[in-house]
């Protein structure tokens, strides 16, 4: 390693080799980034992951098509909906069967408010390790009141495991449609007050504005997708490349920025959930009435009185419990827009009730095997906010 | 306008392309390994593809497959054209079947540690993405299958010190591995390497050694 040139009488400065993380305070999710700095500056990092390594695609294989649900709440457990949402998808995809179109509704419903908890615990976090500690507790209120929500919905505050392959579990509560309503504003009111206090601050300009810097095109290589790869100014988005559900039936934008820094990456999250914002309100607004699981027996469970008092039901109810869903041969790749990006999952089937084959494209994964380009160069003090924006979330980056 | 990714890919390569299907709609082509980079760069510099995205890259293991006669693992890649919306999914397939049933049939005591000449290769795709070195180390992490050229294979979610590839169908899920613990010469070494045989007990500073 060179020595830095120094001026006559100054001691020389070798590069330090300092390891951040595994545990530390604003390292959330765990991971090791093993510098080498000249001074305060980073020379060269080295980005190691995998300390919330659980084997989830191991696991998979060893469990029922709909016992996966579970594990996918715990993939990126900030917005468990979504991985529900998308893990069903891919089955369904599999499977060459569609959910209800009151049960796409309330997927997309769920899926948004989730979407919601995960940018604001996105800005939170970005906020909070840069030492604003008050917005922090702005957005975790915000981010409370729609847990509740998706408590009330689901059951589970956090591990919701709501969504069924072919539907969802059961229809929204009484009373949630108009609770919602009246919370998104009061998020939205919390949203503008954090915006007030953060985004014209200059402390946190001068941390934010031209620093980790990524052009489009070298984004696009490292296979960056959602709000990080649209603060580089590529257009992409899941829910409008390629409508799922009931997207194409919400009128929302896509926020693109183009500078590719830390402030953009932060810009567009922002942005983004007051869009979620209208697409919840447009889709409760326009919920039809109807089933909300698919009547297929080859798919889902029979109603409870059926199973108990026709033979037909109660041998159906027992197959899809002890052999699970049987789809057919083959292989898929499904995709949808998660909280970080495009969340995929790409499956393999013999034919029997267990996956010979589950993977999960886990969007953050890309961003951090991009973290030491875009640190390189930079001050310690700005890996921090840097890493935060990748937002990285353990659980869904090293599965 | 569908297949056209699959039509001009048998057109360039009639060889190369071994196969192709687009079941539920994912347009699929089984493609020769050593023509892979090859195919791959074609993919991303013609003009009218442009898939300029490794959207993912990972690999399956078919040992349990009794009917099948290919070769043991696929390494699945998929690709995105951001500018054309485009997808395609293109598979290699590496090692040999009756390798993984001897694996199976014998002892099953480390299939994946020691001869390293029977652990498949293929082409690493690091020049053509960046992704594709994190991607690869995961499959070399979960598969113990290597890619040539790769800047620096190694484990990426799991520690050097483990034993076997936890991915591959002959890797027992409830596998226990010893708690490990690194040599500890380490420092030692890191010092070596730095020019200065300092030893940790000495407490004078480099200033006061000039």
């Amino acid at each position: 390693m060179e020595i830095t040139p120094h001026a006559e009488g100054e001691l020389p400065i070798e590069p330090s080799v300092i390891n951040m993380g595994p545990s530390h305070p604003a390292m959330h999710g765990n991971i090791h980034i093993k510098l080498t700095l000249d001074g305060e500056r980073v020379r060269d990092a080295e980005v190691n992951i995998g300390y919330l390594h659980r084997g989830f695609e191991k696991e998979c294989e060893a469990h029922c098509w709909q016992q996966i649900f579970p594990y996918t709440d715990r993939l990126n457990y900030v917005s468990p909906m979504l991985n529900n949402v998308g893990w069903a998808l891919a089955v369904e995809k599999l499977l060459g069967v569609t959910a209800p179109e009151r049960a796409q509704y309330l997927r997309v419903i769920v899926g948004e408010i989730a979407r919601i908890c995960d940018h604001l615990t996105y800005l939170a976090a970005q906020v909070m390790e840069m030492g604003a500690f008050t917005p922090y507790f702005y957005l975790m209120k915000g981010r409370d009141w729609l847990w509740d929500m998706l408590e009330e919905i689901s059951g589970a505050r956090l591990t919701h495991s709501y969504v069924r392959i072919g539907g969802v579990a059961w229809d929204l509560p009484e009373g949630v449609k108009e609770k919602t309503l009246e919370i998104l504003p009061k998020v939205e009111g919390i949203l503008d007050e954090v915006d007030h206090l953060m985004t014209r601050n200059r402390i946190f300009l001068d941390r934010m504005e031209g620093i980790a810097v990524i052009s489009g095109e070298e984004a696009v290589g490292y296979s960056w997708t959602g709000p990080c790869l649209r603060a580089s100014g590529v257009d992409y988005d899941v829910r409008k490349a390629a409508p799922y559900l009931v997207y194409d039936r919400m009128d929302f934008e896509i926020p693109i920025c183009s500078t590719g820094d830390n402030l953009a990456r932060y810009l567009v999250r922002l942005e983004e959930v007051r869009q979620s914002r209208r697409i919840i309100e447009q889709a409760l607004a326009q919920l039809p009435a109807g089933p909300v699981l698919l009547d297929d027996r080859r798919v889902t469970l029979p109603p409870k009185a059926a199973t108990y008092n026709t033979i037909e039901d109660m041998i159906a109810h027992f197959k899809l419990v002890v052999d699970g869903i049987c789809p057919p041969k083959g292989e898929v790749y499904s995709y949808t827009e998660a909280g970080n990006g495009e969340l995929g999952f790409y499956i393999v089937s013999d034919g029997t009730g267990r996956p010979v084959k589950v993977r999960c494209r886990p969007p953050c994964f890309m961003g951090m095997a991009a973290l030491s380009r875009l640190i390189k160069g930079h001050l310690i003090a700005d890996i921090i906010p840097t890493f935060d924006t990748i937002n990285m979330i353990g659980g869904e980056c090293d599965r | 306008m569908s297949r056209l990714a699959l039509e001009k890919l048998k057109e360039r390569f009639p060889q190369a392309v071994l196969d192709t299907h687009d079941f539920r709609h994912d347009e699929t082509a089984i493609v020769a390994t050593e023509s892979l980079k090859e195919i791959c760069r074609f993919l991303r510099d013609d003009p009218e593809l442009r898939f300029d995205m490794l959207t993912d890259a990972t690999a399956v293991d078919y040992l349990l497959d009794p009917a099948r006669t290919a070769p043991r693992f696929e390494v699945v890649y998929h690709l995105y054209s951001t500018s054309k919306r485009r997808r395609l999914r293109l598979k290699v397939q590496v090692g040999t079947p009756e390798a993984g049933r001897a694996e199976r049939a014998g002892s099953g005591a480390n299939p994946s540690e020691g001869d390293r000449a029977g652990e498949p290769e293929v082409d690493s795709l690091c020049e053509l993405w960046p992704i594709a070195n994190w991607l690869e180390r995961e499959i070399w992490d979960m598969y113990g299958l290597r890619f040539r050229g790769h800047p620096e294979l190694r484990r990426i979610l799991l520690y050097e010190e483990f034993v076997g590839h936890p991915l591959r169908k002959d890797y027992p899920k409830d596998k226990r591995q010893p708690l490990v613990r690194r040599p500890e010469p380490e420092i030692a070494e890191v010092l070596a390497r730095r020019g200065r045989a300092r030893s940790l007990g000495d407490g004078t500073s480099p200033a006061e050694k000039r």
